[in-house]
This record gives structure tokens, C-alpha cells and sequence, in this order.
């Protein structure tokens, strides 16, 4: 276990936590107004203090970690759940025109970063959740079919790969048999780096006004909301951006941690 | 070399006419006819048709495509839906404030990079090297937006060094243009510059192992003057790949850094048109973003060519 991987996990695993409790217990009711303990700074009471409509901001930073983590978990999904079997598709007929059509297509999709995605999804379906994730989703496609197929591509030239073919076994079967478990551990690597990379685009895209649309609670619409109030109650914006950094850097810790742990090869050469 | 060119040059206008295509297709399903939503809703039949046909909505799709991509071509994006005046001008206008912000935070990103990298690889596993990695962590986690309201919190309200945002125009003069953007360089740049130490730093350690490093310790340099002839050096053509497609990102970027600041960027042009419907205006703002990104990294490959003869032969 190193340091990083330990310091990772902690960080990541309070976030799920307080995204856990929140659907059982939070402090305040999330959405309750209370003018007159409005604008409060931290205090034994409300513990990070309280909004411009005098909510709890504990309260909304635990529920809106279900809008981040369900919004990054989604769209990793989406990229694994799409990329994986085109970068192994790929891989198994590399130089055919499959290959040629995966691989050019994923250059294609590289060329509108995820905030380009998003600003078109929002222009045709309208500003929401779901299409906050599409955006990110999408974008996360071609980072893993190109990871898989890179990966995959020097595991087709093994021996056990080799055998496998003589046994008989069709391209598809090695694939999903042999392939796939031997990338995995990249996969969660990069799956973890990816979740972070979408906590912090949902952040950005509900800032600007695309993502989560109230009534849901969102870091990144804390942060829009605090714009203004920001010379007078900067714990505003300094509670929910640091909800959004620790995540973020729980994550990439948690993600570094993971490949030297996975991989003590690269353990040895990185020292 | 020229073989090589022309097939990556034709590979690019493949891509540009793809995406234009998909831009089109994507906004083109979009719900909502341009023209009954700029008349209202107690618009006359005839007046809608009339307006379509003013702007060219009654035509087949495969015709306004084509209008829309020749027009392009030609420097010619179309007619905003809901300002009635030239998109090309309208965005050229953004530009001018969306590009000199790019720039400046590449720029700032770079100065930043290329000393933390070298300093940080130089003193491998040191105290130095660690204190910069961490900063590095702490630096791709923090949103830039976010960072930009902290530094208009304490430079612009308390401090009162800067504006807290807004743009005087390039007519105000280059020092007041370049002040008013200093706030924002310096938002974009952060991350960027977080992940372009990392780079330059793990290309530095990469060549440090290299034969050629050994030999120019042996004729005698010392390990500082090793690092910067020939490490640098070398280590530049992976950097200056990272750079050059950073340069697309900062620019998509800059959309969001240009809300927290107030500015007149391409950024508010964009959710200005989203929210008026004004669709002309979202496709060609994505097109000009899709076509620097693909544009970018054409140049990129093509200078990597040039700096390395054994990639002319990959594709």
C-alpha cells in the first residue's frame, strides 16, 4: 500500500460516504429555506454554514455528491460500456477496415472536447442532468477504445494468446476471454482518472448553467450561485469548490495508487 | 515528407467535412422551428413561411448544408437568426477577445511548465521534486472556475489590483486589454500548466536514461549542463505536442473562465445564442472550435514529421 493509494481512498471513500448517509440522514432538510439564518458562517449549528436562503450548506454539499457521482459513474460507464468493445473489436482486426473506421472515428469524437459536446446536446435537447452526461459520456468513448486497443494490441502478439488460437478459439471468444482480463486493471485505472475528469466537467457544465437544473442540488450551481455573494460570504464558494478539489484529488490519488499497486512493473520504473 | 503532408492534409479535410456534417445533422434534429420561435407565438402562417424563406429554412437539408459548408469555405457563416447580421462578423468580434486569452494562458502555462519541470526532474525523489509534484495534484484538481472566483476575490475585491471582470476593448489599448485579461490568463493557465510540468518533467527523466546523456557526462559536462543541452532539448518535441493540443482546450476553455469574468468572448456569444434559439450562430461556434482542435493537431503531427524522420512512414 503506498501513500497515495491509502490518502486516495480515504478521501474518495468519505465523499461516497456523505453521498451515502445523504439518502438516509442530512443535518438539515437540503432544500429547506430559513431566512432569518441566512448567509451564516460555519458554526456549531450549521457546519459549514448557510446559503443566501439560509439552507444548510453540509446538507447540499452531501446531496449534491450524489449528482457528481452519479453523473462521472454514468458517463464512465458510458465510455467503458462503448469504448472497451470498440478498442477490442479493433484490436483483433488491427489494420482492417474496422480498425481504420474505430480509430478514425475516435479522432473524430477527440475533436470536440466534452464542453463542445455538451453546449451542442444543450442547444438541441435543452440544459439538464442526462444530457450533462451524454456530453461527458461521449467524450470518455474514444479515451477508452483507444486505451483497450493499445493495451489489447500487444497482448494479441503472446504466446497464451497464441494458444488459445490453436485451440480453436474465434477472435471474439479471446477477446472477452483472455483479453479483456488482462486489460482490466488499466481499465480501472483509467476508469478512475475518467470519473474524476467527469466530477470536474458536471461541475463546470452546472456552473455554466448546462448541467443540473434546480431543484437539484449541484457543487457546481453552488458555485454559479455564489458568483455574487462571493465579496461578502466567500464561504459560498469556498465550501463547495473545496467538496469539488478534495474529490477530484481523492480520486487521482486513489487512480495513482491503483496503477502502482496493479502494476509493480511500472512501480520499478517510475521510481 | 511532401507524400506525407499531402496524405495528412487530405485526411484533414475529411475530418473537417465530417464533422461539419455531424454538427449539422446533431442541430439539425433540434426541436423548434427558428422562425415561429422569433415571431412568437400569435404569429400568421404566412408570415412564419415567409420568414423561412427568408432565411433559407424552406430548402431541402442536403441544399442548406451545402450552402451552409460552401459558405463557410468562403468566410461566409450566415445570417444570425436573431441579430440579422453576419455570424462571420459576430464571431470575429468574440475572437478577438476569445484568441488573445487563449494565448496569454498558454503562454503563462508554458512560462510556468518548462522551469517547474526542469527544476522538478533535476531533483528526482528530493524534496524539490515532491513539493512540485504535489502542487501539480492540487493543480489539475481545482476547477478553473472556480479558481477564478478566488482570484477575483482577493485580487480584484480585496486587493483591488484588477477588475473583478468585464473587457475595455482593444481600443482602450494593448496594456488596458491585456490588464483586464491578466485575472483570466491566469485561471485558464493553472491546470494546463499543472499537467505541462508533469510532461515536461516525465520527458526529462525519459531522455536521462538515454545513451546519448551518458556520453555527454563522459566528455565531461556536469549533470546541469548535460540537462540543458541536451536534455531539454529533446525533451521539447513531446512537450510541444502537449502544447499544441492544450492550445484547443484552452480555447473550449475560455468559454467558461469568460462567464466568471464577465467577458465578451466567444463564450457569451454562444449561451446567448443557446438561449435565443438562434441556432446559426451554436453551429458555426462549434465548428470554429472543432475546426481549431482538428486544425491544431494536423500542425502538430506535421511538425512532429518534420523534428522526427522515422514517424513520416507510420501512416
Amino acid at each position: 500500500m503506498t501513500r497515495n493509494l491509502i490518502l486516495g481512498t480515504a478521501l474518495s471513500s468519505m465523499v461516497l460516504l456523505a453521498a451515502a448517509v445523504s439518502f438516509l440522514w442530512t443535518p438539515f432538510d437540503h432544500a429547506a429555506m430559513n431566512i432569518p439564518a441566512k448567509l451564516q458562517t460555519p458554526n456549531a449549528q450549521h457546519w459549514l454554514g448557510t446559503d443566501h436562503f439560509g439552507r444548510d450548506l453540509m446538507s447540499m454539499i452531501m446531496v449534491g455528491a450524489r449528482t457528481s457521482i452519479a453523473v462521472a459513474l454514468v458517463a464512465v460507464g458510458i465510455g467503458m460500456g462503448a469504448g472497451v468493445p470498440l478498442g477490442l473489436a479493433a484490436a483483433a482486426r488491427k489494420g482492417s477496415w474496422l480498425d481504420e473506421l474505430i480509430m478514425r472515428g475516435n479522432d473524430l469524437v477527440f475533436a470536440f472536447p466534452s464542453l463542445v459536446i455538451a453546449i451542442l446536446i444543450t442547444a438541441v435537447l435543452g440544459a439538464g442532468a442526462v444530457n450533462a452526461i451524454i456530453a461527458i459520456g461521449i467524450f470518455n468513448i474514444p479515451v477508452f477504445a483507444r486505451i483497450t486497443r493499445g493495451a489489447a494490441l500487444s497482448l494479441w502478439e503472446r504466446e497464451f494468446i497464441l494458444a488459445a488460437r490453436v485451440a480453436g478459439k474465434g477472435a471474439a471468444r479471446i477477446s472477452a476471454e483472455h483479453i479483456l482480463p488482462n486489460v482490466m486493471n488499466l481499465l480501472i485505472v483509467q476508469g478512475t482518472i475518467q470519473f474524476s475528469l467527469g466530477i470536474l466537467a458536471e461541475a463546470g457544465l452546472s456552473y455554466v448553467g448546462l448541467g443540473a437544473q434546480p431543484p437539484t442540488p449541484s457543487w457546481g450551481r453552488m458555485l454559479a450561485d455564489a458568483q455574487t455573494m462571493v465579496s461578502f460570504a466567500p464561504h459560498l464558494a469556498l465550501v463547495p469548490g473545496m467538496a469539488i478539489i478534495l474529490t477530484v484529488l481523492g480520486l487521482n490519488l486513489l487512480g495513482d495508487g491503483l496503477r502502482d499497486y496493479l502494476d509493480p512493473k511500472l512501480r520499478v520504473a517510475r521510481a | 515528407m511532401l507524400r506525407y503532408a499531402l496524405k495528412r492534409l487530405l485526411s484533414l479535410f475529411l475530418s473537417l467535412a465530417v464533422a461539419s456534417l455531424v454538427i449539422f445533422l446533431v442541430v439539425e434534429v433540434a426541436p423548434g422551428d427558428p422562425a415561429s420561435f422569433m415571431l412568437g407565438v400569435n404569429a400568421q402562417p404566412d408570415t412564419i413561411a415567409a420568414l423561412r424563406a427568408e432565411l433559407g429554412l424552406d430548402q431541402g437539408k442536403l441544399a442548406r448544408y451545402l450552402t451552409w459548408a460552401a459558405g463557410m469555405l468562403s468566410g461566409d457563416f450566415g445570417t444570425s437568426y436573431t441579430y440579422r447580421t453576419p455570424v462571420a462578423g459576430m464571431i470575429a468580434d468574440r475572437l478577438w477577445v476569445s484568441l488573445p486569452l487563449a494565448l496569454y494562458a498558454l503562454t503563462l502555462s508554458t512560462l510556468i511548465a518548462f522551469p517547474a519541470g526542469i527544476y522538478a526532474a533535476a531533483r528526482r525523489g528530493k524534496p524539490g521534486d515532491m513539493a512540485v509534484m504535489g502542487a501539480t495534484q492540487l493543480g489539475v484538481a481545482v476547477p478553473n472556475f472556480w479558481f477564478a472566483m478566488m482570484l477575483v476575490l482577493i485580487f480584484a475585491i480585496n486587493l483591488r489590483w484588477f477588475g473583478a471582470g468585464g473587457f475595455p476593448g482593444w481600443d482602450a489599448g494593448l496594456l488596458s486589454g491585456l490588464h483586464a485579461l491578466t485575472l483570466p490568463a491566469i485561471a485558464l493557465a493553472l491546470p494546463q500548466a499543472a499537467i505541462l510540468t508533469r510532461v515536461m518533467r516525465s520527458a526529462l527523466l525519459d531522455i536521462l536514461g538515454e545513451d546519448f546523456m551518458r556520453t555527454a557526462r563522459a566528455k565531461g559536462l556536469t549533470r546541469r549542463q548535460a540537462l540543458w543541452r541536451h536534455g531539454v532539448r529533446n525533451a521539447l518535441i513531446p512537450v510541444l505536442t502537449i502544447i499544441g493540443l492544450q492550445f484547443s482546450f484552452l480555447l473550449a476553455g475560455a468559454i467558461i473562465i469568460e462567464q466568471v469574468f464577465y467577458l465578451p468572448g466567444l463564450g457569451r456569444l454562444v449561451f446567448q445564442a443557446i438561449s435565443s434559439r438562434d441556432l446559426i450562430v451554436v453551429e458555426s461556434v462549434v465548428m470554429l472550435l472543432v475546426f481549431a482542435v482538428i486544425t491544431v493537431n494536423f500542425l502538430v503531427d506535421l511538425a512532429y514529421a518534420l523534428v522526427d524522420p522515422r514517424l513520416r512512414s507510420r501512416t
